[in-house]
C-alpha cells in the first residue's frame, strides 16, 4: 500500500514499478528484470506477461463487451481462443459477473466495471498488480464490496497488489504499509 | 476479436462521424467512376469512329505522310494489288487482319455547273465493298450507328458517292439532297448566278450533255452531278463526271466545307488519267486494336524482307485529334481523381485525427496491457482502411447504378468532332480495371491519411496518455 498526499508521488511510483514511465536517474528493477534497459517493444512485452492493472476510472475498452475486455490480455499473450473463452469466463464467474458477460461498459455499473477491471488485470495470473486509487471513483459500500474482491481474488491468485490510496477502509486491508511525501518514503509499517 | 473486428467496432462508435466520412469517400468515389466511365465511352466511341474511317495503319510510299499531301499522284503505289496479295497471304497478318485495302487521297476542284458554283475538295477513293465493311467495325460492342442513316456506298456504279453536308451547300445542292441545315442564299449571290446564268451557263456543254445521257442510260435517277478537275502525275487537268448519293455532315466544318468520297476506280480515273493506275495508301483495319503493334512490327518486316520502298503509320499518327482527345480527357480525369484523393486523405486524416484524440485515454490503456506501438498503428490504420474501402464500395455500388441510370436516360451531347447529337452514355461494361483501380487507389490513400495520426497515437507516452481526460 502506498499512501501520501496528492503530488507526494503515489501515481509516479506506481507508473515506475508498473514500466508504464522511465526514470530519469537512478535503478529500478521490477520482477527481476532492470527495465530501464531494456526496449519498449521488450518492455511491452514485459507488462503483458507479468503486470495487471486496475485503474481509478476502471479504463475498460467500450466496444467490446465485459468478457473481451477481460480476454483481451489473453489475446495479446497468443493463447488459443477456446482456452482465453474459459479461463476468462471463470475469472468473470470468480468477481461475480458471469450473468454480465457480454455487456459492453456502458451497461454495466461502476461497481461492475470495476470488477470487470479486476478479472482483467488478474486473468493472464500476473505476478504484480497496480491498481491507482481503485476505489476512488465508487461509493462507499460498493468500495467495500471491491476492496473485500480484491483481498480474496488476491488469496485466490495469488499475486502480489499495490495500491496507491487515500481510502481509510483500503488501507486496513494492507500487509505493508508504505507512507511517501515529497517523493521520499518517509514510514513503512508492516501489518503482517 | 481480431484487430480488424475491433476496428469495424470502432468505426461504428461515433457512427455519424463514420457515416459523414464514408458519404464523402463514396461521393468521390462515384464522381471518378462516373467520370471514368465517361472517359472511357469517350475513348472507345473515338476509337471506333477513326478506325471505321482511316483503319488501323495504313502503308504509304516512303515520304508520302510528310511530302506527298501536296501531290500525291507523285506518290502512288505501284504493285498495289502484289502488296495486299502479301499481307493477306502472310499467315502472321491474315487473322489479324479484317480489312486491307487501296485507296486515293487526292484534292481537286468541284464544280456544280448547274448552280454555277465550285469549291476544292478533299477526296478519298475507297472500294466500296471494303469501305462498307470497314463501316461495321465495332469491336466494343457499342453499336454507335448514325443518325445520317445508311452510309453504305454504291457498289455498282462508281461514278457515284458522298460529299460533306457544307460543300453540299456551297454547291448548291440543298434541295437536291432535301438537306435541312440551308439557310437561304444572300441576294447578291443569287443575282450574281443569275447574270452568269443569262450569259454563258457552263463551258463544258459537251460534257455536260455526254453526262446527262449516261446518267440517263444508267438508271441513276435524280442523283445531283458534280464536275471534279484534278492534277495528274504528269501535271495535265482531268475532269470526272460524279454523282452525289447523299451529304454527309462531317464534324469539322473545314472537312464537311470539302470532303468528297468516291469510288477507287474514279479516283484513280481521276488522279492518274490515262497513265498507270496506282493507290496512294493500302489501309489495314485489324480485328482487334491492340494487335496494332505486332501487326505493324510484322508488316515492317515483310516490307524490309521484300525490299519495297513503303512506310507505315499507324491510328494515332493517322488521326492526331484521336491522340490529343484521349491524352485531353486523360489529363481532365487525372486532375478529378487527384483531387479526388486529396480530398479522401484529409477527410480520413481529420476522422482519424479525432478519434485519436477522443481515444487517447484507450491508448494508453492499451498500452498499459502490453499493446506494442505497431501494435497501436496497425488498429488506427486499419480503421482508416475500413473507412477508405466502405466508401469505395459504396460509390462504387452507387455509382454503378448512377452509370446504368444514364445510360437509359436518353440524354444526348455532341462530343468534339462529331457531327451529329451521339447518346450520353458511361461505359459500364469492359471497365473492370477502372472498378479495381479506383477502389484500390483510395484504399491506398485512406491507408496514407491513416497512418498519419495512427503514428502519432503509437508514439504517445503512456502515462500522458492515461491521464489525458
Amino acid at each position: 500500500m502506498v499512501l501520501g498526499p496528492s503530488g507526494s508521488g503515489k501515481t509516479t511510483l506506481l507508473n515506475l514499478v508498473g514500466c508504464l514511465d522511465q526514470p530519469t536517474g537512478g535503478k529500478i528493477e521490477v520482477c527481476g528484470e532492470k527495465v530501464a534497459e531494456i526496449t519498449d517493444d521488450r518492455i511491452s512485452e514485459f507488462r503483458a506477461k507479468n503486470i495487471g492493472f486496475i485503474f481509478q476510472n476502471f479504463n475498460l475498452i467500450p466496444v467490446l463487451s465485459a468478457l473481451e475486455n477481460v480476454e483481451y490480455p489473453l489475446t495479446l499473450l497468443g493463447m488459443k481462443t477456446s482456452e482465453r473463452r474459459e479461463r476468462s469466463m471463470s475469472i468473470l464467474g470468480s468477481v461475480g459477473l458471469s450473468d454480465h458477460a457480454r455487456h459492453r461498459p456502458n451497461q454495466l455499473s461502476g461497481g461492475q466495471k470495476q470488477r470487470v477491471a479486476i478479472a482483467r488485470a488478474l486473468v493472464k495470473g500476473p505476478s504484480l498488480v497496480l491498481a491507482d486509487e481503485p476505489t476512488a471513483n465508487l461509493d462507499s459500500t460498493t468500495g467495500a464490496a471491491i476492496i473485500d474482491l480484491m483481498h480474496r481474488v488476491q488469496e485466490e491468485y495469488g499475486a502480489s497488489f499495490i495500491f496507491s490510496t487515500h481510502d481509510p477502509q483500503l488501507i486496513s486491508h494492507a500487509q505493508d504499509v508504505f507512507s511517501i511525501r515529497d517523493g521520499e518514503l518517509i514510514e513503512h509499517r508492516s501489518e503482517g | 476479436m481480431t484487430t480488424l473486428n475491433i476496428a469495424a467496432r470502432n468505426i461504428t462508435r461515433n457512427y455519424r462521424r463514420s457515416l459523414m466520412t464514408i458519404s464523402a469517400i463514396a461521393v468521390g468515389t462515384m464522381s471518378m467512376l462516373l467520370f471514368g466511365e465517361f472517359v472511357s465511352q469517350i475513348f472507345v466511341s473515338l476509337e471506333t469512329q477513326n478506325v471505321t474511317r482511316s483503319g488501323h495503319i495504313a502503308l504509304f510510299r516512303s515520304g508520302y505522310f510528310n511530302y506527298g499531301a501536296g501531290n500525291p499522284a507523285a506518290y502512288g503505289i505501284r504493285d498495289y494489288q502484289d502488296v495486299i496479295g502479301l499481307m493477306g497471304e502472310d499467315a502472321f497478318l491474315k487473322p489479324l487482319i479484317n480489312v486491307v485495302t487501296p485507296t486515293i487521297n487526292l484534292f481537286g476542284i468541284a464544280g456544280n455547273f448547274d448552280a454555277e458554283s465550285s469549291k476544292t475538295f478533299v477526296g478519298l477513293g475507297v472500294i466500296p465493298a471494303d469501305y462498307n465493311i470497314m463501316h461495321r467495325w465495332d469491336e466494343h460492342h457499342l453499336k454507335l450507328g448514325t443518325t445520317a442513316g445508311d452510309i453504305s456506298l454504291n457498289e455498282k456504279d462508281e461514278s457515284h458517292g458522298f460529299i460533306g453536308a457544307g460543300l453540299a451547300r456551297i454547291l448548291g445542292l440543298c434541295e437536291t439532297l432535301k438537306l435541312g441545315d440551308c439557310p437561304e442564299r444572300q441576294r447578291g449571290d443569287q443575282e450574281t448566278v443569275q447574270t452568269k446564268s443569262g450569259r454563258n451557263k457552263r463551258d463544258f456543254s459537251g460534257l455536260e450533255e455526254e453526262a446527262k445521257q449516261t446518267n440517263s442510260d444508267a438508271g441513276n435517277g435524280p442523283a445531283p452531278r458534280l464536275d471534279l478537275l484534278a492534277a495528274t502525275a504528269n501535271g495535265a487537268p482531268n475532269v470526272v463526271n460524279f454523282y452525289v448519293d447523299k451529304a454527309i455532315v462531317q464534324g469539322i466544318k473545314e472537312y464537311d466545307d470539302s470532303f468528297v468520297i468516291m469510288n477507287f476506280n474514279l479516283a484513280q480515273k481521276l488522279l492518274f488519267g490515262r497513265g498507270e493506275k496506282k493507290a496512294v495508301s493500302i489501309v489495314l483495319q485489324l480485328h482487334q486494336t491492340e494487335d496494332i503493334p505486332v501487326a505493324r512490327a510484322r508488316l515492317e518486316k515483310l516490307i524490309k524482307d521484300k525490299g519495297l520502298d513503303l512506310e507505315t503509320r499507324e491510328l494515332t499518327e493517322l488521326q492526331p485529334f484521336y491522340k490529343q482527345a484521349v491524352g485531353m480527357f486523360l489529363a481532365i480525369f487525372s486532375f478529378i481523381s487527384i483531387v479526388m484523393a486529396v480530398i479522401v486523405l484529409f477527410t480520413v486524416v481529420n476522422t482519424m485525427s479525432m478519434s485519436v484524440m477522443e481515444r487517447t485515454q484507450e491508448i494508453g490503456t492499451l498500452r498499459a496491457m502490453g499493446v506494442k506501438r505497431k501494435g497501436i498503428a496497425v488498429q488506427f490504420v486499419l480503421e482508416g482502411i475500413l473507412l477508405g474501402l466502405i466508401g469505395a464500395t459504396v460509390g462504387i455500388v452507387i455509382g454503378s447504378v448512377a452509370g446504368e441510370i444514364i445510360n437509359h436516360a436518353g440524354l444526348t451531347w455532341h462530343p468534339p468532332g462529331q457531327a451529329y447529337p451521339t447518346p450520353l452514355l458511361v461505359r459500364t461494361k469492359g471497365v473492370g480495371h477502372l472498378l479495381f483501380g479506383i477502389w484500390t487507389g483510395l484504399g491506398v490513400m485512406a491507408t496514407i491519411a491513416a497512418w498519419i495520426p495512427a503514428r502519432r497515437a503509437a508514439r504517445m507516452k503512456i502515462v500522458d496518455a492515461l491521464g489525458h481526460v
